[in-house]
């Protein structure tokens, strides 16, 4: 860890050295040393789960580090929540804003004010920074007919109010149309000119090259590098980021010309809310027999794509999902269920199980009208549910305190092999899944890959939508990427490796707004 | 020492039953004061509020009537309840159907035909399903909340029938009393027995059981329990949501409007400008009181139409005005969701550090 100028302390804003925090048996942050200097702007980089919120959150106060301290101005400091840290000097903008939506631009600033609440003097001076900054706002706008890029303009306006001198930005570009995010950088460029430093967490790495002066790389907790972002390609950044460990080769080639047993055409779906993603013409053809999988950093369309697969949100067109051979856009989930297709959520608890009803109930839950032996005549066939939720806590080796518990009372990792194994107990052709392993065990995850590779070798097709992108190298036969709404092509998993991964991750197959940029990666 | 909440591991079934106990409990405890504190000697006062009431053939009656339309209306907010949609309106609904029922016997008296009753009865149901349509109907398309939009068309419908009965529908016989010409024939539900309980007592009991079974036997019972505890988890089942909410609206509605007819064709026998003395509000404590279980729903409904009862008892023994049963069953409604915290925490006596270090 050689960053420039390590050894001239006074010129640091902020130090976090050796930084630990652990959760449990979980260590978020692993010594991890970060240095941030007045009026450049510093990137913080790595994928989901590396540590970067954790981090920054001990920065702005909302956690405690295990070990480590921080420093001001060289000065130890304790920043023991986020008033002190923006009496320090320290604001932060988060990637999902606390806004009211009936109030006006002022009165929303007013209320994050400490003193007097002066509307017409603090709309003054609201109209002056926004000027100077170029934020074009309006302090007597109502929040409610703002864009979110005028929304976030708020949040950074009301930190600026503060005379911030470190300003932390968290993922900001991911709800920004491209010329949004264009007219960001120039504000915090400006920012930065002036003296304050800015900490900018993102994953996209041709932002990090067009804007950052320094960069920090973290994975798995630890700090991997610190580097000069406009020094290195996106390539090697991605690198970086996801790791260059080789995968190892699937332990059977497969041949993949089975029919197609799920297609997406040309799927495209509107943004659900200020916070969803707009699917941008997906397309992607599943065959019997094959495991496709979909990386991408969360919140990148992929639970937008899985309830159109699912039929939870509908598709335009019938044409645009198909089941089977069979067009069923415009069908819902039972539907979709019939043609043989089974589908695991990434949400266990409220998505994919009702938590205070029992086992035997959440088996009703998605098989009610494609097993045809679960009802009759509108009345329970409660054996039978009875039955079905034994022999799959058999197979699947979901263990219960006492039989047929409420689903609340399992843990994540049993609940996922109940819900993973209450679909593949179906024997369904075509099986999607969102996120098969988050958040279990290691015991509980490798029996769920290793359930899904069977299913395909039996002849299913499988699409798991992961953010692991080690689980994806070790089931997939075909990887494609999302990123922002838009799917990449799918390619065969040993044509591929994790730096061409990584820096699809980032959006290097998007089209629309950005250039590509220059050339394949080596 | 502090009193303090911690959250169960699980939700206590103890409890479950327990709560609407400690709740009615309190409420008796607290009636007692409140006749302390009118310097009525408490335990007389509530002897003739709670007691006396079921002491007679007479008055058993007499409870029977007070809590048959509570339970049809109980039940049916009981399943509306448990979708979490809140039917505050069941009043309105109540007295949209007494109209519609009422219709048939003031627009064409001489009809007397078997059919006449049945066809009442239906279209009682009707016009509560169709009042209740209303807000299933603006929460569907634009989202409205159902609490405001129901309990408004309460006093819609109240003035609606305040000016049929002073209005286009009032006898005109009647030396110029505000309230309809009589039912007679077969426009009047049969009694059971002869005293003044009716047939809406017996379509109560089966209303009961039809819902008990419906609730935990068929796969339309359990889409209303997904969507109302899991909506999320309801629309991966394949549960529509606006269709339960047209169902459980239609059903609470049809229910209430029932009990509405039954009122005006029973113990009434015409139309009047009240013909409630807030069943359809009560009703809300019934259900809640029940557990939103319909078999314990019956027993609920005893127990307010107890407190009805007593209300009027303690107007002719005591002096005091029959709106303290109103004060009584608010003072139980209250209590009962209260109680019901006991259900997910459990109260703890300790200092703040043992919980801090018991949880470590």
């Amino acid at each position: 860890m050689s960053g420039p100028a390590a050894d001239r302390d006074g010129e640091f804003l902020l130090e976090a050295r050796d930084i630990v925090k652990r959760f449990g048996d979980f260590t978020a942050n692993d010594r991890v040393t970060l240095r941030l200097r007045p009026g450049r702007i510093h990137a913080l980089l790595g994928e989901n789960g590396a540590g970067k919120s954790t981090l920054v959150k001990i920065i702005y106060g909302a956690l405690q580090p295990t070990a480590g301290e921080l420093r001001w101005h060289g000065e130890p400091v304790t920043v023991a929540n986020p008033a002190a840290a923006r009496r320090l000097g320290i604001g932060m903008v988060f990637q999902h804003f606390s806004l009211f939506e009936a109030l006006s631009v002022a009165e929303n600033i007013a209320l994050a004010m400490p003193g007097a609440f002066d509307l017409a003097a603090l709309g003054e001076r609201v109209a002056r920074v926004s000027a100077e900054y170029g934020l074009p706002l309006e302090p007597t706008a109502l929040v409610a007919d703002l864009s979110v890029g005028e929304r976030q303009r708020i949040e950074i306006v009301r930190c600026l109010l503060q005379a911030p001198r470190l300003l932390i930005m968290d993922e900001p570009t991911a709800v920004l149309t491209p010329q949004e995010a264009d007219q960001l950088f120039v504000t915090l460029r400006r920012l930065a000119a002036d003296g304050c430093a800015v900490l900018y967490i993102s994953h996209r790495l041709e932002e990090v090259k067009q804007l950052c002066h320094d960069a920090t790389i973290l994975r798995l907790g630890r700090v991997v590098a610190d580097v000069d972002p406009e020094a290195e390609t996106a390539a090697s950044l991605a690198r970086l980021m996801v790791g260059a460990d080789v995968h190892t080769v699937s332990t059977e080639a497969h041949a993949g010309d089975g029919p197609v047993m799920l297609a997406v055409a040309d799927l495209t779906l509107p943004a659900n809310g200020p916070f969803g993603v707009a699917l941008r013409s997906v397309s992607l053809d599943v065959r019997a027999g094959e495991i496709v999988a979909i990386a991408g950093v969360a919140g990148n369309g992929q639970s937008e794509l899985f309830e159109a697969l699912s039929g939870e949100r509908l598709a335009p067109a019938p044409g645009a999902v198909s089941i089977a051979g069979t067009p069923c856009g415009r069908n819902g989930v039972t539907a979709r269920r019939r043609l043989g297709a089974a589908f695991v959520p990434e949400e266990r608890l409220g998505h994919s199980a009702v938590p205070g009803f029992v086992l035997s109930e959440n088996v009703l839950l998605t098989r009610h009208t494609s097993d045809r032996t679960m009802v009759s005549g509108g009345f329970v066939n409660r054996p039978e549910a009875r039955t079905v939720t034994e022999r799959v806590n058999a197979r699947f080796d979901v263990r219960t305190s006492r039989e047929n518990p409420e689903a609340s009372a399992l843990s994540g990792g049993n609940l996922q092999k109940f819900v993973v194994g209450r679909e593949l107990d179906r024997d369904p052709r075509v099986v999607v899944i969102n996120q098969p392993t988050w958040g279990v065990d290691a015991g509980a995850a490798a029996l769920i890959r290793q359930a899904l590779v069977d299913m395909a070798r039996a002849g299913a097709a499988v699409l798991v939508v992961s953010q692991d992108l080690d689980e994806i190298f070790e089931i997939a036969d075909r990887i494609a990427v999302i990123s922002r709404g838009e799917l990449s092509e799918a390619y065969p998993a040993r044509a591929i490796d994790r730096e061409r991964v990584g820096l699809f991750m980032a959006g290097a197959h998007e089209t629309s707004g950005r250039e590509r940029p220059g050339g394949a990666p080596a | 020492m502090r009193l303090m909440l911690e959250r169960r591991p699980e939700q206590s079934r103890t409890m479950t039953v327990g709560s609407p106990l400690i709740a009615v409990a309190i409420t008796v405890a607290a009636a007692g004061i409140v006749f302390h504190a009118r310097g009525l000697d408490p335990f007389h006062a509530l002897y003739v509020y709670f007691v006396e009431p079921v002491m007679s053939v007479w008055s058993l009656e007499e409870l029977v009537v007070k809590t048959a339309p509570l339970v049809l209306i109980g039940v049916g907010l009981a399943v509306c309840f448990r979708a979490n949609l809140w039917n505050i309106g069941a009043e309105g609904q109540l007295t949209a159907g007494a109209i519609t029922g009422a219709a048939i016997p003031i627009l064409a008296p001489e009809w007397q035909s078997p059919f006449a009753l049945p066809l009442m009865l239906l279209a009682g149901i009707a016009g509560g399903a169709a009042w209740a349509a209303v807000p299933a109907f603006l929460r569907n398309r634009f989202g409205v909340n159902e609490i405001l939009t129901s309990l408004m068309l309460v006093y819609v419908a109240q003035y609606l029938l305040d000016w049929l009965v002073r209005g286009p529908w009032r006898d005109p016989h009647g030396y110029n009393f505000p309230e309809s010409a009589s039912f007679e024939g077969w426009h009047v539900l049969p009694t059971l027995g002869d005293g003044r309980v009716h047939l809406g007592a017996a379509l109560a009991v089966v209303a009961v059981v039809v819902l008990f079974v419906f609730m935990s036997r068929t796969l339309k019972g359990f889409e209303i329990r997904v969507s109302g505890e899991a909506p999320r988890a309801g629309g991966f089942g394949g549960f529509s949501r606006p269709r339960t909410v047209w169902f459980c609206f239609a059903l609470s509605g049809g229910l209430a409007g029932l009990a509405g007819i039954c009122e005006a064709a029973g113990p009434i026998g015409q139309l009047q400008p009240i013909i409630s003395p807030g069943y359809g509000f009560t009703a809300i404590i019934v259900a809640f009181l029940g557990r939103l279980n319909p078999i314990v729903v019956l027993l609920a409904g005893v127990v307010l139409g107890i407190s009805y009862l007593g209300g009027e008892a303690a107007q002719v023994e005591l002096g005091i005005s029959d709106k303290t049963a109103q004060v009584f069953q608010g003072t139980l409604l209250f209590l009962i969701l209260a109680c019901d915290t006991l259900i997910r925490y459990r109260i703890r006596v300790g200092r703040r550090d043992d919980a801090a270090s018991a949880q470590a």
